[in-house]
């Protein structure tokens, strides 16, 4: 797929530079992964594309309620026959393992990420898969060191975890889930999302190569309904989520009742602040990246632009004009800044609520952007005269629109920021140390990004407030998700 | 005998630092464990429960803004205060779950000694449970313990006195304002701790406090938009119906509480230990991690 450059308003010509596909080896077609070996699932199979150029890569089969049910026990023998009984040393050293092929097989693992998720390869190249990596290398340390995390002096792994995962990230998502779970002691099954099944099977080749015993980690697929079946589960010990707030919601009602433990990272409407002092050129760059990373296919994007009157007008200027040389397309182009959208479904909702903020009286404008014929596009863009109530100043769009509201006073900005039933992140942009300390610590949000955006680390604890869910990945504070009794007495 | 006629005390809520009835006019009889009338409570309602919300709403920015120290201080105060009227809480104690009033002094001790413990987490929590992060890259990054905000709590149905405070004092230590449903049956303690909080510099609206059934006024507080988060301890050995209820309540309010997503902490597992030394799960229970990046150059 080539696509042209979009941006000969500014003058730059790059000529094409596409990262190779041939190092990933695509079969025709994928099962699901359970005890250790790959199978054929017993549900409809469906057809995993790219998202760039709506080729089909793989027909993929869908896990039934039966192939549910079969994963679990796996996870469930796994559990009580091999991974509990380990030495935590030893859990641990698998753990390092991974992190090891992984990052052998790094490239692999990116190319195959952004040919089945849309991302630029530039992402999965240089965050998603070196995080992922980083992700078990860190939980792997933890192993044999749960006695010193603060959650009591012997504490005891849940059992079996049913991990379900969003599309934005997979492999990262995966390792989020994953790498705390194992080091724990717990066994699990995942499911990654429908768009987007391919490298969770890849990653399930790496868990062969370390020579994971069987059943440790278990990969099934499918779209809700398998999900469903997953969470519902009456043998699962522990539920993650990462997804909608919508789909956290349902979940949370079907644990009512149960001893099974949740954790929920949904969705968000973070605030970027940008105050007069700011160094504007650095802000405009974080607020750059802080929605148009990955599409804003980003759960913590920065899409609520919150910028200082008296600077408004030179920080919409500046912002235009770094849009316009903004790359999109190609996402396997090493050049390319911004890729296709996941999904036709997922356009679909990007272009509804943009045109509801047209008709709700923003201002819409995006670069001038040569998008490709083929595949599932949306130029980045912003809308200016955002007032609080319009729908794209609280709804979360998971694309890359920016709506742009201004404040005259921190109270106001403070205000305007928690204005909204979600509390996954935010940003602060000034040059006053003071003032990003009083208002990080009245925001109420889970991550702040001071004079930053979009930065993650494993050691670095993240999750939201309000109804962006509840529990925390990443850090020490990742391991209480997955370890018995935090709750209690 | 005495001629004089007892000057007897009318139980009330506290909503906001107030003493209200019940804005539904409604009261129930509060009998001993033999059955003697010992007083009326007030019976709360939904909207008594929506009042306590705001009233805990404005009060928490106060509250969870104020330092560590005071927060403190404020909680230490509160043992202060009960100290002083320790008597008359044995007796409601000692009336109300049939307890003799020695051992009854004894419980009412162990409630005071349980504030005196919680005051002294105020100012440790964050050390305990937040830290800085090594993160890999230029980055100052720090996680910081954060109030849930307006906490919702069905306060155990058999202690009525140190099985309250046990719920209450880690929810406030944390920098949470709470609006509490007492025990059903037991409720008398509960509101002369509202006028041990009333008469401690606890700012009115932090802590509120309904008499009245879980069962009845739980719904309303699981469903509440600006509740974030639900203790659901009373649901247990309070729904007076038949078997299985308890369970049925509790999973009812967990799921009306997803509506909004809130934290929610279920009951035990078996009976609490009320007397046993806490731990940190009832403060973690109600508590967000904040985590700060900030670069690092010159």
């Amino acid at each position: 797929m080539s696509s042209s450059p979009p941006t000969a308003a500014v003058g730059f010509e790059y000529a094409p530079a596409p990262e190779s596909r041939a190092i990933v080896d695509l079969r025709a077609s994928y099962g699901l992964f359970i005890n250790g070996e790959f199978v054929d699932g017993q549900g409809p199979s469906f057809k995993s594309i790219s998202p760039a150029t709506e080729e089909v890569l793989a027909e993929v089969s869908a896990a039934d309620a039966a192939d549910v049910d079969t994963a679990v026990r796996a996870a469930r023998r796994a559990y009580n026959g091999t991974w509990s009984r380990l030495a935590p040393a030893e859990r641990g050293k698998y753990l390092f393992r991974i992190a090891r092929i992984i990052q052998e097989r790094s490239r692999e693992l990116a190319v195959l990420e952004s040919l089945d998720n849309g991302k630029p390869i530039r992402e999965s190249r240089d965050v998603d898969v070196p995080l992922m990596a980083a992700h078990f290398f860190y939980y792997a340390g933890w192993a044999d060191k749960l006695a010193y995390a603060g959650y009591g002096p012997d504490p005891k792994p849940l059992g079996v975890a049913a991990q379900v995962i969003p599309w934005n990230f997979p492999l990262l998502m995966l390792a989020w889930k994953i790498a705390p779970a194992l080091a724990a002691g717990n066994t699990v099954v995942l499911k990654p999302a429908e768009t987007t099944p391919l490298t969770a099977l890849l990653f399930a080749e790496v868990c062969q190569q370390a020579d994971l015993p069987p059943g440790v980690v278990n990969i099934i697929n499918g779209a809700g309904n398998t999900g469903r079946a997953l969470v519902e589960h009456p043998d699962i010990d522990k539920i993650a989520f990462t997804g909608s707030t919508e789909v956290g919601r349902q979940i949370a009602i079907s644990a009512a009742g149960t001893r099974k433990k949740l954790t929920l990272e949904l969705g968000g409407k973070a605030a970027n602040i940008i105050f007069d002092d700011a160094p504007i050129d650095q802000a405009v760059e974080g607020i750059v990246n802080g929605i148009f990373f990955n599409q804003g296919h980003v759960c913590c994007a920065g899409s609520r632009l919150l910028v200082q009157e008296s600077v408004a007008e030179e920080v919409n200027s500046s912002l235009r004009r770094r849009l316009k040389t903004l790359r999109v397309g190609d996402p396997l182009d090493k050049n390319t800044d911004v890729g296709a959208i996941n999904s036709a479904e997922q356009l679909a909702r990007i272009r509804e609520l943009s045109a509801i903020g047209e008709e709700e009286g923003a201002v819409r404008w995006s670069p001038p952007c040569d998008l490709p014929d083929r595949g599932f596009w949306f130029p980045p863009t912003i809308f200016t005269e955002v007032s609080p109530a319009h729908r794209i100043a609280r709804d979360e769009i998971f694309g890359p629109v920016l709506s742009v509201l201004t404040f005259r006073t921190p109270d106001e900005a403070v205000a305007k920021a928690n204005n909204t039933p979600y509390g996954l992140s935010a940003g602060i942009w000034s040059d006053k140390g003071s003032r990003i300390l009083a208002i990080a610590s009245r925001l109420r949000a889970g991550v702040v990004w001071a004079n930053t955006f979009n930065r993650f680390d494993p050691s670095s604890p993240f999750g939201g407030y309000k109804e962006s869910g509840y529990g925390r990945e990443g850090g020490r504070h990742g391991l209480a998700a997955y370890l018995a009794g935090v709750e209690e007495e | 005998m005495s001629s004089r006629l007892d000057v007897r005390k009318t139980y009330k809520l506290y909503i906001g630092g107030k003493f209200p009835r019940s804005e539904s006019g409604r009261s129930y009889v509060v009998t001993d464990t033999k059955g003697e009338f010992l007083a009326n409570a007030s019976r709360a309602s939904r909207k008594d429960a929506r009042d306590a919300v705001v009233a805990a709403r404005g009060a928490f920015s106060g509250w969870s803004g104020a330092t560590a120290y005071n927060r403190g201080q404020v909680l230490y105060r509160v043992a202060e205060v009960m100290e002083g009227r320790a008597e008359q809480f044995a007796t409601e104690v000692s009336a109300g779950e049939g307890l003799r009033l020695t051992q009854a002094r004894g419980v009412v001790a162990a409630a005071i000694d349980r504030w005196v413990w919680y005051a002294g987490w105020t100012d440790k929590l964050s050390q305990v449970v937040g830290g800085t992060n090594p993160v890999a890259g230029p980055y100052f990054d720090f996680s910081i313990p954060e109030p849930t905000g307006v906490v919702a709590i069905l306060a155990p149905q058999d202690s009525s006195l140190l099985g309250l405070v046990s719920v209450l004092a880690p929810a406030l230590a944390g920098g949470n304002v709470v609006v509490a449903v007492s025990s059903k049956r037991r409720p008398l303690p509960a509101i002369t701790l509202a006028e041990a909080f009333a008469t401690s510099d606890v700012p009115g609206g932090v802590v509120n406090l309904l008499t009245g059934g879980a069962a009845e006024i739980g719904p309303w507080l699981a469903e509440h938009a600006d509740v974030n988060a639900i203790d659901l301890t009373g649901t247990v050995g309070g729904s007076d119906g038949a078997e299985g209820a308890d369970a049925e309540l509790a999973r009812d309010l967990e799921a009306k509480a997803a509506g909004t997503l809130k934290r929610v902490r279920r009951p035990s597992v078996g009976s609490p230990d009320w007397a046993a030394e806490p731990g940190l799960s009832r403060m973690t229970a109600f508590l967000e991690t904040k985590t700060v990046w900030h670069p690092i150059g010159v």
